[in-house]
């Protein structure tokens, strides 16, 4: 890709209200450099993903940013981070100022625990670490998740941020790191 | 007819439609046999049974298999939005797909294209795609559980993931948090809130809550929104006014998930297989 074409598509705002939007991320890089290796590895990979010029509450990185499917936020993710590149920072389009969820419920079922971030619930069995249910959650990676981890314990199921693809797969990851904090001694 | 259109938990799963049924703990459509655990298995185990018991025919369903990726998702999305103009469904379910705005929005503008419009229900995925694309009001019904319906209530939020802290603060404020998805033009027709409580709303406020009997460990049991919402799907198919339906199927999938005395590890299966017991009764009970 041309330096012209990346400055064209600098200046093609798209308005951040607009609904068809609504399912779109923007990645946030260091440098220029960074975008370009991103933009065509990701190209390469399959997705559909655009350089762009940052919206003004975008205040780190440099002039230029990658929009991207945003539900698949946790699959691209890892793929830039085994890439090299990771993005300095992943935002909504419609609304650049919004933070991944960060409140955690806790309930104490006696033998059981479970942990809820957002949509997401991990209950695991307190004695064994054995994780028995997987709850809550939209996307198709939840109950493939589900599949995976359930009957493991703790410290041998795969983690959600190895194989799962999407925000609820995020917020599952969240939801796991956070028990493990939980039952740790 | 009731159609139920959703994912399979396996990469390789070919796109099928078809009559459902339930065999041994096993979706069977076409020749393809699939374990029943959670998502949309759950949901279309709960119509089935709802079905039998009511003497209704079975759900039809439209399945392809997704672990997230989305390819199987946007294969299904396109399937069903050339399809679904030519049938003559009276329910569509919509459930754990991909959420993608354009094609939500195209699948709408193919549902338009029908006959005689159908009563239109989602929950999973479909419902975050239906709230993203504005189009929340296209629906006769939502099934969110209380972290779904906080992300609808927030109006700037694109996913569950995305939820304002201040908003999911207020759960325990679930009528709040129904005022203000209705608000923002962020909830369908009528609501039905899964949880501790549950709760039937529609614009004008709670219609209807249901909290008997409880049991606290189905919070944790993965599938037991699948099944209300396959429950309910197949009353309103049946007949039933959407708010009579939902009353019924709030009890039903209560009394369902006592019998099946759970404990936090207890599988969606075991529920399952007392919905016809518990809807029975609760049929008996209403008159």
């Amino acid at each position: 890709m041309s330096f012209s074409s990346l400055f064209k598509g600098k200046q093609t705002h798209r308005d951040p209200g607009n609904a068809e939007n609504a399912d779109r991320g923007i990645m946030v890089f260091e440098n220029t450099s960074e975008v370009i290796q991103a933009e065509n590895f990701l190209k390469r990979e399959g997705w559909e993903v655009k350089v762009m010029g940052p919206p003004p509450e975008i205040q780190s990185g440099c002039d230029l940013i990658i929009e991207f499917p945003l539900i698949e936020e946790l699959n691209i993710l890892r793929m830039l981070e085994k890439k090299g590149i990771p993005p300095l920072e992943i935002v909504p389009v419609t609304s650049p100022l919004l933070q991944p969820v960060n409140l955690f419920h806790v309930k104490d079922f006696g033998e059981y625990l479970m942990v809820r971030a957002a949509n997401m619930k991990l209950t695991v069995e307190k004695t064994t670490g054995n994780i028995v249910n997987v709850s809550g959650g939209g996307c198709p990676d939840v109950p493939y998740l589900a599949c995976e981890m359930v009957g493991h314990t703790l410290a041998e199921a795969p983690s959600p941020r190895e194989i799962g693809h999407t925000l609820c797969g995020y917020a599952l990851q969240l939801a796991f790191e956070e028990i493990q904090r939980q039952c740790s001694p | 007819m009731l159609a139920i259109v959703g994912t399979v938990p396996s990469e390789g799963f070919p796109l099928v439609s078809g009559e459902i049924i339930l065999e041994d703990s096993h979706i069977c459509i076409c020749d393809e046999r699939i374990s029943v655990n959670r998502g949309t298995m759950a949901l279309m185990a709960a119509a089935i049974n709802t079905a039998q018991t009511l003497s209704q025919p079975a759900p039809f369903g439209y399945l392809v298999g997704d672990i997230g990726l989305g390819k199987g998702s946007r294969t299904l999305y396109k399937y069903v939005t050339d399809h679904l103009p030519h049938s003559s469904f009276q329910t569509l379910t919509f459930h754990y797909l991909q959420p993608i705005v354009h094609w939500h929005e195209r699948l709408q503008q193919s549902l338009q294209k029908m006959k005689e419009r159908p009563t239109l229900i989602a929950d999973a995925g479909f419902m975050y795609a239906a709230k993203m694309s504005g189009q929340s009001s296209l629906y006769d019904l939502f099934t969110p559980d209380i972290g779904e319906l906080a992300f609808l209530a927030d109006e700037k939020a694109p996913h569950p993931f995305y939820t304002r802290g201040f908003i999911l603060h207020d759960e325990n404020l679930v009528p709040d948090l129904i005022s203000r998805a209705y608000e923002h033009n962020n909830a369908s027709r009528f609501l039905l809130v899964k949880g501790r409580q549950d709760y039937l709303a529609d614009r004008q406020g709670i219609l209807k809550t249901v909290d008997n009997p409880v049991e606290e460990a189905l919070e944790a049991m993965g599938g037991t929104g699948d099944t209300l919402t396959g429950i309910v799907s197949a009353l309103i198919d049946s007949g039933m006014a959407i708010e009579e339906a939902a009353v019924v199927a709030m009890k039903t999938n209560r009394l369902a998930g006592h019998y099946a005395h759970p404990t936090p590890a207890t599988r969606i299966i075991e529920v399952i297989r007392h919905i016809p017991k518990a809807l029975s009764e609760v049929l008996k009970e209403r008159g």
